[in-house]
């Protein structure tokens, strides 16, 4: 029996490519080094879909597709780039911007942020609606670490990395809509958790600075999500 | 249990009631409950123990006129009372046609009954829904044991498919289809789920039936059970609707009983089980992919289809989720054929619908339709017209993922296609009517307050968008708003529904997309002149009164 999976050809923003059926539309674009914004993707986590910021135009599909979760299909014609689609791109980020409390100047991660990334990248260079500045705490409790929902996007990176890879699963999400906010066990101190493993994993695939290490604070020392692949390669290679 | 074994217990419980007793049936659905048709039922009980009468008080399902209760019916002879209450428990019981009585006599003759076409809710109102072989004389479990003795998996989803029926959640999916494709998949085990997590503002079809005939959506479960090759079911039902839940404890508890779920049901090798699973209490549950991971006892949070359900959900099986009112179909079509059931309707909307007819309109209550009536048969005849006074201003349909219909599509007939052009949805069946008193963009603000808290938070257009957009609508609605507020509501609508996650976000900015389409002007106004129309939004200049 052939186990391997079939290989599909499909355009990519005009280009030719090959890829195996068990691919995203996502990892064919990357490994043609088409660049697609994604924020809540990270290599070695599963998908949540939920930042909207890949989505793409599928030929013959009425609805725009996430491309970190869309199956390639043979002979799928994508575009990655429209007016369309990074306006809504651009205001998705300007969404984020507005939602909590994000203040570059003073951050942890001033030049090292997934946010402010995409923002320069993708040209946001305004925020058209109204910052909604809710009044959020920040937990220190913790010996090393400290999270300051205030700077929180709720891509629940952390949460994936925390069940997923160390097996804590010590983060999660309470409330819901726009009152959804990250929580440590059953809502309680970061510092008073008896499942946290202190590994720090999910400071490591923060993309801003809602996580960041208490000894780094304006020290400027960039996250690392590149850990999770190698951990990922050399669990793999034990197997 | 065989057809023979079906059919006696069908006549013994025709017989018994059949013997003349005089029958005074009282509606014990929510509505009439909420103006206590349980202490009437109660007084009817004591009045007929002390004076002696042959008479015989039942509880039963919804009659239909819910703003007319509690309701009565004195059978045989089918005389029904309104607005009864524990004081005219003598009065009835003495003599039905006294001077007294016929005060509270409610004709049966007219539109509000008359116009009615009644499949899903055929035994509502006419059986106690407490009592399985009432539901049995019925005819009920007639569908499941024939099925089940006669045709095979096949040929039942051919027959589902033969109907026409579309899912009665409110996207319209070939309910055919959805069966024959989990029918198909492949997987160790697989699921049907019965989705009555009914949260639509305005909506108590899905309740009015669980409350008044729950076998109907059990049998139906039944027979999709076997029609698509799964061994367990489960029915995830609002825990907002506490009589619902004990309904369908007892049915399901009585159909173990009678060998309809269990092991080698009706002696054929099928075995299937039916399980309840209380709501966590969040609209979004109401979203298939949310519901599963509910069940599953995760946070119900949407995620990306596809897989559907179908190929896989519940536990990554494949899994069949129907909606109520799709499974109360499914009996009716089995027993009459899906040729009967696809004559009633429009070409690509086959059957009838069942809507809660709410707002402001003479006549509230459940209905149920051929579908392609129109909205003013709907409106005016059944529903007997706005009150006096007031002139007719839109109708809402589909909840807070619909739009409003402005009066200018009154005579549109009722179908899936027609309601999804003028910009609105079938749904689930909520129909709020509005009169001249409504501001239309705080309905707007109502929907979208709706959403915003309603959204679970997983991707950014529904829960920030969403904010935002009810943020604008309360600025429009206070008389502080810009015309550069209206143009960043329509962008935020165009991205919203375009790239949100599921169909939450997706269809959120309908009410206000609709509300912009048809009734512009009220939101200029509100912009420019500070004005509503309707006397609603305190968006005028504050009048500093000197005291």
């Amino acid at each position: 029996m052939n186990s391997a999976p079939a290989v599909k050809t499909l355009v990519i923003d005009g280009t030719d490519v090959s890829a195996t059926a068990d691919q995203t539309i996502l990892d064919a674009a990357r490994e043609h080094d088409i660049a697609i914004p994604t924020l809540c993707h990270l290599d070695g986590l599963s998908e949540a879909g939920a930042c909207r910021l890949c989505l793409v135009e599928v030929k013959g599909s009425a609805r725009l597709q996430a491309a970190c979760v869309t199956r390639v299909e043979e002979g799928m014609e994508v575009t990655t780039q429209s007016p369309r689609l990074e306006k809504y791109r651009r205001m998705i980020l300007e969404l984020l911007f507005a939602e909590r409390n994000h203040v570059c100047s003073i951050c942890v991660s001033n030049n090292m942020c997934g946010l402010q990334d995409l923002a320069k990248r993708l040209g946001v260079t305004q925020v058209r609606f109204p910052y909604r500045y809710p009044r959020l705490s920040v937990d220190t409790s913790q010996e090393r670490f400290t999270m300051d929902h205030n700077r929180c996007i709720l891509c629940t990176r952390c949460v994936r990395v925390c069940t997923e890879v160390e097996g804590a699963h010590t983060w999660d999400m309470l409330g819901r809509g726009v009152n959804s906010q990250l929580i440590i066990d059953l809502e309680q101190p970061w510092g008073t958790s008896n499942t946290c493993t202190s590994c720090g994993k999910c400071v490591q695939v923060c993309p801003t600075g809602a996580l960041f290490e208490k000894s780094k604070v304006g020290m400027r020392v960039p996250k690392n999500p590149g850990f999770l692949s190698y951990l990922n390669e050399m669990r793999e290679g034990q197997r | 249990m065989t057809i023979e074994e079906l059919e006696q217990i069908a006549s013994e419980t025709r017989a018994k009631r059949e013997a003349g007793t005089r029958e005074l049936n009282v509606c014990m659905a929510a509505g009439c409950l909420a103006l206590r048709s349980d202490a009437l039922k109660g007084a009817l009980d004591e009045e007929v123990k002390r004076s002696g009468t042959s008479c015989h008080v039942r509880g039963v399902g919804c009659m239909g006129l819910c703003s007319l209760g509690p309701l009565v019916a004195d059978e045989p002879g089918g005389v029904l009372y309104r607005n009864v209450t524990a004081e005219h428990a003598a009065e009835l019981v003495a003599s039905p046609q006294s001077e007294a009585t016929k005060k509270l006599l409610c004709s049966r003759d007219q539109a509000f009954f008359r116009r009615q076409t009644n499949v899903v809710l055929e035994n509502s109102g006419k059986i106690d829904p407490e009592k399985i072989e009432e539901y049995i004389a019925a005819d009920g479990y007639k569908a499941l044991v024939h099925a089940l003795g006669e045709k095979s998996p096949n040929e039942i989803v051919q027959e589902v498919s033969k109907s026409g029926l579309r899912g009665r959640g409110g996207a319209g999916y070939p309910t055919g289809l959805k069966w024959g494709t989990v029918a198909k998949s492949t997987g160790v085990t697989k699921y049907v789920i019965c989705n009555a997590d009914e949260g639509d503002p305005g909506a108590f079809m899905d309740r009015s039936v669980l409350e008044s005939d729950p076998h109907r959506v059990l049998e139906g479960m039944i027979i999709a059970g076997f029609a698509v090759g799964a061994s367990r079911g489960y029915i995830y039902v609002r825990a907002e609707y506490p009589l619902a839940v004990k309904r369908l404890g007892i049915a399901i508890r009585e159909a173990r009983k009678l060998g309809f779920l269990g092991s080698q049901i009706c002696n054929t090798k099928f075995h299937f089980d039916v399980e309840l699973r209380i709501g966590g209490g969040a609209f979004v549950c109401g979203e298939e992919t949310a519901l599963i991971a509910s069940i599953e006892g995760r946070r119900g949070m949407p995620r990306p289809r596809p897989p559907y359900p179908a190929q896989s959900g519940l536990w990554d099986m494949p899994t069949l989720i129907n909606n109520v009112e799709s499974f109360a179909c499914v009996p009716a079509i089995l027993r009459r054929g899906g040729e009967w059931f696809a004559e009633i309707g429009t070409k690509k909307s086959k059957g009838t619908k069942v809507f809660a007819l709410t707002g402001k309109v003479r006549n509230v209550g459940l209905i149920e339709v051929p579908m392609g009536m129109t909205l003013r048969q709907i409106i005016f005849e059944i529903g007997g017209g706005v009150p006096e006074g007031h002139r007719f201003k839109a109708v809402q349909t589909g909840g807070p993922s619909g739009g409003c219909i402005p009066e200018q599509f009154l005579d549109l007939p009722v179908d899936y296609e027609s309601l999804k052009e003028v910009g609105s949805i079938m749904g689930s069946g909520g129909m709020i009517v509005m009169d001249d008193s409504a501001c239309m963009v705080n309905v707007a603000r109502y929907f979208m307050e709706f959403c915003m808290s309603e959204s679970c938070g997983k991707c950014i257009p529904c829960r920030s968008g969403t904010a935002q957009m009810y943020d604008l609508l309360t600025r429009i609605t206070e008389g502080s708003a810009t015309p550069h507020d209206l143009e960043m509501l329509e962008e935020l609508c165009d991205m919203v529904a375009n790239a949100s996650l599921c169909g939450l976000g997706q269809s959120a900015p309908n009410p206000v997309i609709s509300t912009l389409r048809y009734f512009h002007e009220e939101y200029i106004e509100h912009i420019e002149q500070k004005l509503c129309r309707a006397g609603i939004c305190e968006c005028g200049p504050r009048l500093e009164v000197a005291v």
